[in-house]
């Protein structure tokens, strides 16, 4: 009898493979929960201000960005290391920017358009006259709604 | 013998779903996904571009000024001072607890649903920056005065309805708006403290 089972042992149970959809769901659905779609290829380098009293910023549909900061390295030798705007996937000057903030809001739906939000994501090394300029660019372009973007402070 | 024919039972894995299922919630809820946060402002409307942008009469008492120059000083009323001091001062500022004739006047207006209320409404607060002040000197300064309003806004709810603003419903969240409104004026950039185009 003690043969017997000694020989048993040394069959291995198969693995069962049927819980092996579960996990490869429970992979994608993690994934797919994580994953942020890149808004954009930044080619400017920004490193948020910080801030206590920051509000999320709700319905993303409804938000467009604006890039500050310095070029990155690849884009430094063509153009330069001045503080530079970013807008959708290329660079831009202010005068181009009221142009596309209308453009950007003619292309929403209509009831959209009024709470239209714009997120400028500065560099906290920024000038602030840059700054004032896009704010004025803006104000003609009657977009009103403006977000700082910043992250929470951690230490004074 | 038994040797080969013996049939193994296989494990039991009716429940690696459920382990699963537990993994993928537990994943779901501790994962943050970024989201964007940042200040939010309103923006003045433009002015019609035949119309100068003409000076408003406004009591000395009732402004708060606070400069920001190219060096990322801050001017508070007159007095140089760290941004650390700045929500304090704009608290009392607006607050005008003890209707000291040297800050806001106070008015007393009927708002609905909390009756007559003695509120500064003519306070306004006026931010002046360089051209050359830094983004995140600016972001502080602006985060501070909004933080000014919220702790007001906060201590007035706590006050009168033993919560805080957050909590409260959205037509007395309104109505305590009313009672300390935002007003942050930002003037055009000048050149402050700036030896720029040669001249101070």
């Amino acid at each position: 009898m003690a043969r017997i089972r000694k020989e048993e042992k040394r069959e291995a149970p198969a693995l069962s493979t049927s819980s092996l959809p579960d996990i490869i769901f429970m992979l994608l659905f993690f994934f797919m929960a994580v994953t942020t779609m890149k808004e954009v290829t930044f080619k400017v380098m920004v490193k948020p201000p910080e801030a206590t009293e920051i509000q999320k910023l709700e319905n993303k549909s409804l938000i467009r960005y604006i890039y500050v900061g310095k070029p990155t390295k690849d884009y430094q030798k063509t153009f330069g290391s001045e503080t530079r705007i970013q807008l959708g996937d290329a660079f831009a000057d202010v005068n181009e920017l009221e142009d596309y903030v209308v453009r950007e809001r003619s292309a929403m739906k209509e009831e959209d358009q009024n709470v239209m939000t714009i997120s400028i994501k500065a560099d906290k090394d920024t000038r602030m006259g840059v700054i004032s300029d896009i704010k004025q660019a803006l104000r003609r372009a009657y977009a009103l709604k403006l977000s700082y973007s910043a992250v929470q402070r951690t230490s004074y | 013998m038994g040797k080969s024919k013996r049939k193994i039972k296989e494990i039991n894995s009716s429940s690696m779903a459920d382990i699963s299922f537990l993994l993928l919630i537990f994943f779901l809820v501790t994962t943050s996904m970024n989201v964007s946060t940042g200040l939010q402002r309103r923006l003045p409307p433009p002015l019609p571009p035949d119309q100068k942008p003409q000076d408003i009469d406004i009591k000395k008492r009732n402004i708060f000024v606070v400069k920001v120059n190219s060096m990322n000083q801050l001017l508070v009323q007159g007095q140089e001072m760290s941004v650390r001091d700045l929500r304090e001062k704009a608290k009392e500022f607006i607050k005008n607890e003890a209707n000291d004739p040297n800050l806001p006047e106070k008015v007393t207006v009927d708002i609905p649903n909390l009756g007559n209320v003695e509120i500064t409404k003519d306070h306004v607060i006026s931010l002046q920056n360089d051209v050359d002040t830094q983004y995140q000197a600016y972001i502080e300064v602006q985060n501070e005065l909004v933080g000014a309003y919220n702790e007001l806004r906060n201590e007035f709810a706590q006050e009168r309805f033993g919560k805080k603003y957050d909590e409260l419903d959205p037509e007395l969240q309104k109505a305590v708006q009313d009672v300390y409104p935002q007003k942050i004026s930002e003037a055009e950039p000048k050149n402050y403290g700036g030896v720029k185009d040669g001249k101070n």
